[in-house]
């Protein structure tokens, strides 16, 4: 693993880089240090390293293209109906082209950043609504960025429109030490193993869920195996009289 | 007959209780022989039929190390819980650890029945957050059609195979095995391997067919073709067969909606989702077949359905191999020498490696060529900041990739939503209610492979 300092280090290096043309935010989730992957001339001094802020996709302007500004629309104004207040509930939306042209290529995608406590309702209003009817939820995965400061614990939420042949991403953070987010399988049931797996890999709390146990992992196991923290282990094994060391050990590049 | 002899010193001699009237001296009986615990569950069986049996995770019908809780009243099982997490390898951790090229590696290990789909799944999501979906040859998407088809046929007869095994027909298990050979047998003329292919790659695949493969595999084809037919005679029409599994299981489509059941179980309930269609990847818009449903959503319409799910991916097989004549001898990677990975496959005196002319080449003749290949393969390609969901349609059902990249030469983050993993969800919805037998047709008929349950 390259040598990372968490902290302060991110505001001084963020601001150093700027944001996409349009895009208000820039989300700096990590910033590595290290000898390998220089993107531009990089430090050729040989002392201090590569300095590589780590961002994640900027907020998208608008227009985002194909059926996102639509479906976005929509989520605001039934979020309003509902009484939630909409500039609250959607903390950013992301359109990633993926090396597309336009929106309209299929590889497009949209994400959909949802403070948490507003979370259940932009689910219920994604599935009921006729325009939205996002009926399929394929489950939740979650993404540990030990150094997005505050927002350390993601969890994503892919859900699918199979009345209008759509996809698209819900994500939503919590800090490390209030894992919590509210369970959304009043909404759709079948989350129910999949923020079971959340947890458990995790240690993000769904609350509200109707048994949030352990699911891949023995009952008493101690830790959240797939934490970056949460170091992978593995023994050193010897083949062909050569001994290969446990994978986390051996050098890497990045 | 003789009073039973019994050498323990407390034993009671006398003989046991006559009938239902004498229970109080059945529990003294066994209190007597003060054998623990036994004493409550003694006491707690008698006057109550209801017991918690459970079945697994060693029992051979449950495709593996599935365990399942269940409680039963009678013949009737009024609860039933699936337990996962016994073939749990931490998969998805192990591969944050390795390359982005050596992730297909291990994701082909995931659903080891039907491995080139998590390889295609996650090859597709990483070329999309690489930004070049639309730079993959055609032939290559051609060849991951071919290979992904060739595996759907071989998934389901598994399925088909040992569902029929588990009800104690024998036979269909054995021309099921017979006819996936076929097809492992092709598997292992392109890939080398019969399972954990590791073939298809970001960009690409591995290395082209072999030669004359078109041919080998239409006459697999026919072979196939010929043990799907015995396949069909010997169950859809089979009296005992269809009273076994006709109405067995039956999950409706608001049901199957609520517990995001795709795949087979899905389209039993006459709903024609299949992401081939819905969301098409590799060039499926441009195969023509059709996504076949029923409306008996029960254990013997997914029989049925997988059936002819085979014959629809033969005729998409043969319209790969078609294409496969047309594109004889184009490229099987992307262009991008950044990306594409630069060995030269071949087959040498050891079944297989890299070729010893390409090797020559860059180790006498191009110090740059040598510098190349050693850093894409030791170092690894860089994938740009961001995340990607790619879905495929798997035989289960929609598997989902979700991978995320920090810039780095490792995934960040790699995750599978194995369609196997939702789909036990149902187990108690389907079950419960039923009789005991009809939990093994139940659980066969969902088709889980616990390798990608537990990854």
């Amino acid at each position: 693993m390259s040598d990372v300092t968490p902290g302060g280090d991110q505001k001084a290096v963020a601001e150093t880089v700027q944001p996409p043309e349009g895009a208000s935010t820039l989300e700096i989730v990590e910033v590595k240090r290290g000898m390998f992957g220089a993107d531009g001339p990089g430090d050729t001094s040989g002392y201090g390293g590569l300095v590589t802020p780590v961002a994640m996709p900027a907020a998208s302007p608008r227009p985002y293209g194909s059926w996102f500004d639509q479906v976005v629309d929509v989520l605001t104004e039934v979020l309003t109906e509902a009484g939630v207040p909409p500039e609250a509930a959607i903390e950013k939306v992301v359109v990633d082209l993926h090396g597309a042209d336009s929106a309209e290529a299929q590889q497009a995608e949209l994400t959909i950043d949802v403070a948490r406590e507003h979370l259940v309702a932009v689910c219920q209003a994604l599935r009921d609504d006729q325009d939205l009817r996002f009926e399929l939820s394929l489950g939740v995965s979650g993404v540990h960025f030990p150094h997005d400061t505050g927002r350390e614990l993601h969890a994503v939420y892919h859900l699918a429109s199979i009345t209008h042949s759509r996809r698209l991403r819900l994500e939503v953070a919590a800090p490390d030490d209030d894992p919590h987010i509210p369970s959304t399988t009043s909404v759709y049931p079948s989350n129910d193993w999949h923020e079971r797996e959340t947890f458990d890999f995790f240690g993000i709390v769904f609350d509200g869920h109707p048994a949030l146990t352990r699911i891949e992992m023995p009952d008493d196991w101690v830790g959240h195996p797939q934490r970056k923290d949460y170091p992978l282990g593995g023994i050193p094994v010897e083949y062909k009289g050569a001994t290969v060391p446990p994978p986390d050990t051996r050098r890497s590049y990045s | 007959m003789s009073a039973p002899t019994d050498h323990r010193p407390h034993a009671p001699h006398a003989t046991r209780p006559a009938g239902n009237e004498d229970m109080a001296s059945t529990v003294r009986a066994f209190e007597a022989y003060g054998d623990g615990d036994w004493d409550d569950i003694a006491r707690e069986a008698i006057g109550e039929e209801r017991i918690v049996v459970n079945m697994g995770p060693q029992h051979p019908s449950t495709h593996g190390v599935l365990r399942l809780m269940l409680e039963i009243d009678g013949e009737t099982v009024t609860e039933a819980r699936a337990g996962i997490g016994y073939l749990h390898t931490g998969i998805e951790k192990n591969m944050e650890f390795r390359t982005w090229t050596q992730g297909t590696t291990f994701c082909t290990r995931m659903d080891y029945v039907a491995p080139l789909f998590q390889e295609a799944a996650y090859c597709l999501a990483v070329e999309k957050l690489l930004g070049i979906t639309d730079d993959v040859p055609e032939r290559a998407s051609v060849i991951r059609v071919l290979m992904m088809e060739l595996n759907r046929i071989a998934s389901h007869l598994v399925c088909l195979g040992t569902g029929g095994n588990e009800m104690g027909a024998t036979t269909v298990m054995t021309i099921g095995f017979t006819a996936r050979e076929e097809i492992l047998r092709l598997f292992e003329a392109v890939t080398g391997l019969r399972m954990n292919h590791a073939y298809i790659r970001p960009g690409g695949v591995a290395v082209d067919v072999p030669e004359g493969f078109t041919t080998q595999a239409r006459a697999a084809l026919t072979n196939v073709r010929g043990y799907l037919k015995q396949l069909s005679d010997l169950m859809l029409a089979n009296p005992i067969f269809k009273a076994r599994l006709t109405g067995v299981g039956v999950l409706n489509l608001s049901g199957c909606m609520a517990l995001a059941m795709t795949g087979p179980v899905l389209r039993s309930t006459g709903l024609p989702y299949d992401v081939r269609k819905d969301n098409p990847y590799c060039g499926y818009e441009t195969y023509d077949f059709d996504v076949p449903t029923s409306k008996g959503a029960d254990c013997y319409d997914r029989v049925v359905l997988r059936v002819e799910e085979c014959y629809q991916s033969l005729k998409i097989v043969e319209q790969a191999l078609e294409r496969l004549d047309r594109t004889e001898g184009e490229p099987v990677m992307v262009a991008d020498k950044k990306i594409a990975w630069p060995a030269q496959l071949a087959v040498g005196g050891d079944g297989q490696g890299n070729s010893l002319e390409h090797i020559k080449k860059i180790m006498g003749t191009s110090m740059e060529a040598l510098i190349h290949h050693f850093k894409l393969v030791t170092e690894g390609f860089r994938v740009p900041v961001g995340q990607a969901w790619q879905t495929v349609e798997h035989p289960r059902g929609e598997l989902g990739v979700h991978v995320v990249s920090d810039g780095g030469t490792r995934p960040y983050r790699a995750h599978f939503r194995d369609p196997s993993f939702n789909n036990l969800q149902g187990v108690s919805v389907m079950c419960e209610g039923g009789q005991v037998a009809d939990v093994v047709v139940a659980v066969a008929s969902l088709d889980p492979v616990l390798g990608g349950v537990d990854r």
